[in-house]
């Protein structure tokens, strides 16, 4: 069995716990909805971009504690960054979650996000995790329909 | 290897009234002497769908080692015993279902199909733009959408029974929807999510009362109670073989003779026609009219034996058996503070869902696993009940005749174990 441990980190549970920026925008210039069916995960994303940086960045839903905690430190890490950067931190979130184990994350860009990487030992997790920046790429395209994982 | 063979391969002899021999039990069933993760196997997902004993998967291989050839038109011998033993489980699944004649029986791939073959036949023919289709809250969502599909293409409209907050069907609001716009009643015998017994003998006389159809969705039933569907008097009665003990991709759809014969085809293809010509053909008897094309021969000889072998142990001993099972866990998993159990009918099969206070049911399902314990979670197909309850999914443990109470204990265990992880 991989480690549970890996997977449940401290830093990941604490965020499950008290998720950070959980709550609805009223002057969100982007909004996406994502869906896990597999789990039943809902999310919903509020995004204000303004010339090209996100000044704030919300989240309300219902999901398991991978996606909740996966939610809480996106919208961490996301604001005040240029949607260029965010790009290129979704590259790397989800190129950790898709690597085999022995490569170590690029813990460098992925600062605090690098606690995820024990979702790689738990393949069907890994869409838990991947759903909160599912959903942002759709709110940043200004998607209005719901994106699903499956 | 011929069909007479077959016809013998029962199970093991049928115990004595008071001896549930589990441990033997066990042993007919390779996959429960595996590990996971380690550990050895408890599976407790039945209700998604049963391991398969040892007299099955050889029943398969003997088909295809030594018998395999297309049914019902080869002179040859080898032809002749494939037809002989996909004939014999039809007539082994009339017989475990107590049906007037095994000709009412179709084969179909599972419950799903039989139900959209009943929707896109039998409902083409007889509902009509604002006629009413009643089916349940808790209906998996093979009993819903087929008849969704159908009210689109028709114009009939969906009326559906509410449930208790224990978990029961509303037999009160059921009696309410009744009226004569409806023509059809489609319920579940057994619920997936929560394994409520419905009173279904209640249900199809008041039906019948007012002249309407019922078809019961049997998949969930089938595998835990003796059926016999004169007893309960319903029109159709649906189910898998996987859950069964057989293999995936077969199933069966019963219906009263009457009702088959007026039916139109479901599927057109080889098997299904009497004669054909361009300027047009005509169909096959009943129930070959439904089967067009090669079916799943080996899937049907293996639901013949599995049958064989569920006979064998006897269904009232495995009801008996799993209720037992049932209460114990109940009980154990009652004890388990933070945890509630959804459903909680005094009618119930084996099975329980269950939440935890501010655990979501896939991270339950995750750490359960990594002891070796497998359950499902997530909304079991059933989303409008997750609406009902207002939670997005559960975590669920189904039980089989061949689980014992060392499984239930393992699985209390794992569950102590998601606290710590949580605490």
């Amino acid at each position: 069995m991989s480690d549970l441990r890996d997977l449940y980190q401290q830093t990941i549970l604490d965020h499950t716990r008290k998720p950070r920026n959980k709550h609805e925008m009223s002057d969100a210039t982007a909004t996406a909805d994502g869906h896990n069916p597999l789990c039943g995960d809902k999310i919903k994303l509020f995004l204000k971009v303004s010339n090209g940086i996100i000044e704030d960045i919300s989240f309300t839903g219902n999901g398991c504690a991978i996606s909740t905690a996966s939610a809480s430190m996106m919208t961490e890490a996301l604001k005040g960054k240029s949607l260029a950067e965010v790009q290129a931190l979704f590259e790397r979130f989800h190129t950790m979650l898709t690597s085999p184990m022995d490569r170590d994350p690029d813990i460098e860009v992925l600062d605090k996000l690098a606690v995820f990487s024990g979702v790689r030992e738990f393949p069907v997790r890994v869409k838990c995790a991947t759903l909160p920046w599912h959903t942002l790429q759709a709110a940043i395209k200004h998607e209005h329909r719901p994106v699903s994982t499956e | 290897m011929t069909t007479t063979a077959e016809k013998k391969i029962a199970g093991r002899k049928a115990p004595k009234p008071d001896a549930f021999d589990v441990a033997a039990i066990r042993n007919d069933f390779p996959l429960l002497q595996t590990q996971s993760h380690g550990k050895p196997l408890a599976y407790l997902d039945n209700a998604a769908t049963s391991q398969k004993p040892q007299a099955v998967i050889a029943a398969i291989a003997r088909y295809y080692t030594n018998y395999n050839a297309n049914i019902h038109r080869g002179v040859y011998k080898l032809s002749a015993d494939a037809t002989a033993a996909y004939e014999g489980a039809r007539e082994k699944i009339a017989r475990f279902i107590n049906a007037p004649s095994a000709r009412e029986i179709v084969f179909v791939r599972g419950a799903t199909e039989a139900v959209n073959l009943v929707a896109a036949t039998w409902g083409m023919d007889n509902i009509h733009s604002g006629d009413e289709i009643i089916v349940s809250e808790m209906e998996h969502h093979s009993n819903i959408v087929p008849w969704q599909l159908l009210a689109r293409r028709t114009g009939a409209i969906l009326r559906v029974v509410g449930i208790t907050d224990a978990g029961e069907l509303s037999m009160e609001h059921y009696q309410s929807l009744l009226s004569e716009r409806t023509r059809l009643v489609a319920l579940t015998h057994v619920s997936n999510a929560m394994g409520t017994i419905n009173p279904v003998d209640r249900i199809v006389a008041l039906a019948h009362a007012r002249g309407i159809p019922v078809l019961i969705d049997g998949a969930q039933s089938i595998p835990h109670l003796p059926i016999d569907v004169q007893k309960i008097g319903c029109d159709f009665f649906v189910f898998s073989g996987h859950k069964l003990c057989a293999p995936t991709g077969i199933g069966a759809l019963w219906a009263r003779y009457d009702l088959l014969d007026k039916m139109p085809p479901y599927q057109g293809g080889g098997d299904m026609i009497s004669s054909v010509t361009f300027s047009g053909s005509t169909w096959n008897e009943v129930p070959h009219k439904f089967e067009a094309g090669t079916p799943h021969i080996a899937g049907a000889i293996g639901l013949g034996v599995a049958i064989d072998y569920l006979s064998g142990l006897g269904m009232d001993a495995i009801a008996r058996y799993e209720h037992e099972l049932l209460t114990d866990a109940t009980e154990k998993l009652e004890k388990i503070s933070g945890l509630r159990i959804i459903g909680t009918a005094p009618e119930k099969a084996a099975v329980i869902s269950f939440v935890m206070e501010n655990i979501h049911p896939h991270d339950i399902g995750t750490i359960v696993d990594g002891e070796g314990v497998a359950i499902r979670t997530g909304h079991h197909c059933c989303q409008p009940l997750m609406d009902r309850y207002n939670i997005p999914a559960t975590a669920r443990a189904s039980l089989a005749f061949y689980n014992t109470r060392e499984d239930v204990d393992r699985l209390v265990a794992a569950i102590e174990k998601v606290k710590e992880v949580f605490n």
